[in-house]
Parts: structure tokens; C-alpha cells; sequence
């Protein structure tokens, strides 16, 4: 298995105060992480740091093959970051957005359309990101996310705002992630959900690593 | 071998910047702020200027030039502080820095975008200095050469300082006291060479129409090289 996320005490300071303190993560291709945790445990600064969007500021990061303390930026064309906002223009529609993503990226506009399909969003391809209801702007963020077809795919509390059938094409996505060579890494306060859907379990707590269930024991 | 794999960069880094300014100008175009705000703001300033010195049109000739120029920079500033709002909203920002776009094509993308705008306000203006202001015309070359290399200079550097104050809150207002300044070589050297193709005395224009040349291409360069880092930061 290709090693896809290599953190060694990895260090990232918001600040003065360090909301990474000393992580070690270790992630494989095809892997589903779940990252748990309460409020501030770094979950949102872990993923952040890895997607190249916070600086590493001691201990050593590998992402696809990429040395973050030398280069943030080289690895992120393939990877897709799903946080709390919707990385989206209001004045672009649904299909605008996510064809400006994948053009981008360097994916086809047909990977954008089926996308949007993917999500549930083909009837509102037209509309703008404006226009859009709260739970559609986080599928349409999704449906971005999936258009750069990633190798790594991060999520931020994917759930928050989506519907019931939201929740179960985003599931269907993330058990399809193996078969797919896509690796995911999902901050998530879902957990009976996600405990059914990922490979394995990484608990944070005060900015470090303090419980991982075994690889694939969830599977 | 090296030379094709120079020239296919090149080509990448012009279809990203394409992508880019493709965008800017859609949004533009479905929102209307430049249609419907910078250039009536253009329009307005040119009004006031004709107002205040109508009494001696001599005094309107001789000064339309520079209140062209001066127009053309404080709706640039309008622009400008628009171009980077809309990366604003939504964490776009953070989006864009995610896209895997080569930063120096974002530059290019966003300030070809802005020389867009601008040159279809300094189009709609030439039209209002001739009728307001009485202006004939000269020498059309160099006056078109010296417009599109001031244009270019000017949202090179807006880009640039745009940029620069994303990160501030406060933008619009940091904008212009970072830009003016810089911007001033451009305010200089388009009016001149403006003054003398109206003139209809072209060979005085040719040495302006050089310092404009030189402005662009020196805040070209500069914002390839620096708008990674400066947007990592903002």
C-alpha cells in the first residue's frame, strides 16, 4: 500500500498556540480515516495543514509524495479540500463552479457535469451559487470537491447541512473511495455514521494523536 | 527538449491565465458592478471635471489628459478592490489557493480581467472627454499604444497591491493609499504622451509610450514572481 499522508511529530502553531502538538499519522492509499475529537482538538488545523493551507512549523509532513516543509503547494491539484465554506462564487451557477474547478485541476468539463450529477444536483446545474439553499451549497461543495478527481480527499464535517439524501450519496461516495484508488481523510462529529463507513479511526485531542483503532477494523 | 518543455509551460501558464480571467469577467458580466458602477463612477468624474472648468474651454482642452488619467485610476480603484472582493465571499480565496493553478497564471488571469474592464471604460471615456471636453483626436497609434501600456500597467500593479491588502481589513481604503503612489510614473507618462498625440506631435510621445512600456513589463514580472507568496499570505 502507497503511503499517501506521512506526519512525524508534526507541529503547527495558530499564532503562538499550537494547535498541532506533535502528530504522527501515517494514512495509505485507498484508507478512509474518520478524525474524532471534541471542539479544538485540531481536527480542522490537521486537515488544513495537510491540504497545504497552514504551514508545518516543526516535525516533518509527506502528502503525495511532497515534502510540506519544502513545498506547500506542488501536491494540492491532486487533492480536494471540502471545509466549512463552499470555496464558490455566488455569481457563477452550479455548473460555472464546478467547471471552473475541474478546468483548474486539469479535469474535463464531463468529469464537472457528472459531478454535479453525482451529487443530486443536475436540475440545479443553471442556478447560482446565490440562489442556492444551504444544504444544495454543500452538496454543489462536494460536487467541486469530486470534479479535480483527487487522489486525496479532505472533508470538514461533510454531514453538517446536508439532507437525508445528501448524507446517503455522500456515503455512497466514501464506500466507493477504495475501489476508486481515492483516499479520504473525514473530520467528523457523525460518529456512528462514520464508524461504518471508515477503515479506521484516528482520536485527537489537545493537537495530538491519542487513540487509533487498528488498520481496517472497521472495514 | 528543454526549449519544448519551456514553450508547453508557457502555453499552460496562458490557458490557466485564461481560465482565470475567463471567470473574473463571467462573474463581472452576471453581476454588472463594472457596467453598472465603475463606469457610470467614470462618467460622473469626467461630469464634475467639465463642470468645474466649463467656463474656459481652453482650460478643459488643455487639462483633458490628465483628468482622463486621473478618471481612469480612481475607477481602476473600484476595480481593483471589486476584483479581490470576490474572492472574498465563500472562502474563494482559500479555493483558489487550493485549485493547483500556478499562482503567476492567477496574476495574469486577474490583471488581464482588470485591463479588460478598464479599456472598455477608457473606451466609453474617450467618447466622454471628445464630447465634453471638446478634444480632437491626432495621432491615433501612439495614443492607442500609450492607453494599452498604461492599462497594463496599471492592473499589473492593482493586482499586485490588491493582493497585498486582501489580508487587511481594511481594503478598500488600504488600496489606494498603496497604489497611488506607485501608480504615478503611469498618471505621468500617459498624460504626456496623450498631450502630444492630441498635439498631433507624435515623436514627443514615443519617449512616454517607452516609460509605460518599461512600467508594464517591470510590474508584469514583478507580480509573476511575487503573487504566490503574497497570496499564500493574504
Amino acid at each position: 500500500m502507497q503511503t499517501v499522508v506521512r506526519l512525524r511529530s508534526a507541529v503547527c502553531l495558530l499564532g503562538r498556540f499550537p494547535a498541532l502538538a506533535g502528530v504522527d499519522l501515517d494514512v495509505a492509499s485507498g484508507e478512509v480515516v474518520l478524525l474524532s475529537g471534541g471542539n479544538g482538538a485540531g481536527k480542522t488545523t490537521l486537515l488544513r495543514l495537510i491540504a497545504g493551507l497552514l504551514p508545518l512549523h516543526q516535525g516533518e509532513a509527506e502528502v503525495l509524495g511532497h515534502d510540506l516543509a519544502r513545498n506547500r503547494t506542488a501536491h494540492r491539484r491532486q487533492l480536494a479540500f471540502v471545509g466549512h465554506e463552499t470555496f464558490c462564487y455566488d455569481d457563477l451557477s452550479a455548473r460555472e463552479n464546478v467547471r471552473f474547478a475541474a478546468r483548474a485541476a486539469g479535469a474535463a468539463a464531463a468529469a464537472a457535469d457528472a459531478a454535479l450529477e453525482r451529487v443530486g444536483l443536475g436540475h440545479c446545474a443553471n442556478v447560482s451559487h446565490l440562489r442556492l439553499s444551504a444544504g444544495q451549497r454543500r452538496r454543489l461543495a462536494l460536487a467541486v470537491a469530486f470534479a479535480r478527481e483527487p487522489r486525496l480527499l479532505l472533508l470538514d464535517e461533510p454531514h453538517a447541512g446536508l439532507d437525508a439524501d445528501g448524507r446517503t450519496v455522500l456515503d455512497a461516495v466514501l464506500r466507493a473511495a477504495k475501489s476508486e484508488d481515492l483516499t479520504v481523510l473525514v473530520a467528523s462529529h457523525e460518529l456512528d455514521r462514520m464508524r461504518s463507513i471508515a477503515t479506521r479511526e484516528v482520536l485527537l485531542a489537545a493537537g495530538q494523536v491519542c487513540a487509533a483503532s487498528p488498520d481496517s477494523a472497521r472495514a | 527538449m528543454r526549449g519544448l518543455s519551456r514553450f508547453g509551460a508557457r502555453v499552460n501558464l496562458a490557458q490557466e491565465a485564461s481560465i482565470v480571467a475567463g471567470k473574473d469577467l463571467r462573474i463581472e458580466a452576471r453581476s454588472r458592478v463594472t457596467v453598472q458602477q465603475v463606469l457610470p463612477f467614470g462618467l460622473i468624474v469626467l461630469l464634475l471635471f467639465a463642470f468645474a472648468l466649463d467656463p474656459d474651454r481652453g482650460v478643459l482642452r488643455g487639462v483633458a489628459p490628465g483628468l482622463f488619467w486621473v478618471t481612469v485610476l480612481l475607477a481602476a480603484l473600484l476595480a481593483i478592490s471589486r476584483s479581490f472582493a470576490i474572492e472574498s465571499a465563500n472562502g474563494a480565496r482559500d479555493g483558489l489557493r487550493l485549485s493547483g493553478l500556478d499562482p503567476a497564471a492567477i496574476f495574469l488571469g486577474k490583471a488581464a480581467a482588470i485591463a479588460v474592464e478598464l479599456m472598455a471604460l477608457e473606451a466609453l471615456l474617450t467618447v466622454g472627454v471628445i464630447v465634453l471636453f471638446d478634444v480632437s483626436l491626432g495621432s491615433i497609434g501612439p495614443l492607442i499604444l500609450a492607453t494599452v501600456l498604461a492599462t497594463i500597467g496599471v492592473a499589473a500593479t492593482g493586482t499586485l497591491y490588491g493582493v497585498l491588502a486582501a489580508s487587511s481589513g481594511a481594503r478598500e481604503t488600504l488600496v489606494p493609499v498603496l497604489l497611488l503612489p506607485v501608480v504615478s510614473p503611469v498618471l505621468l507618462g500617459a498624460t504626456r504622451a496623450w498631450e502630444a498625440a492630441i498635439d498631433g506631435t507624435p515623436s514627443d510621445a514615443w519617449p512616454w509610450i517607452g516609460v509605460l512600456a518599461v512600467f508594464a513589463v517591470l510590474y508584469t514580472s514583478i507580480g509573476t514572481l511575487a503573487f504566490g507568496p503574497l497570496l499564500e499570505e493574504a
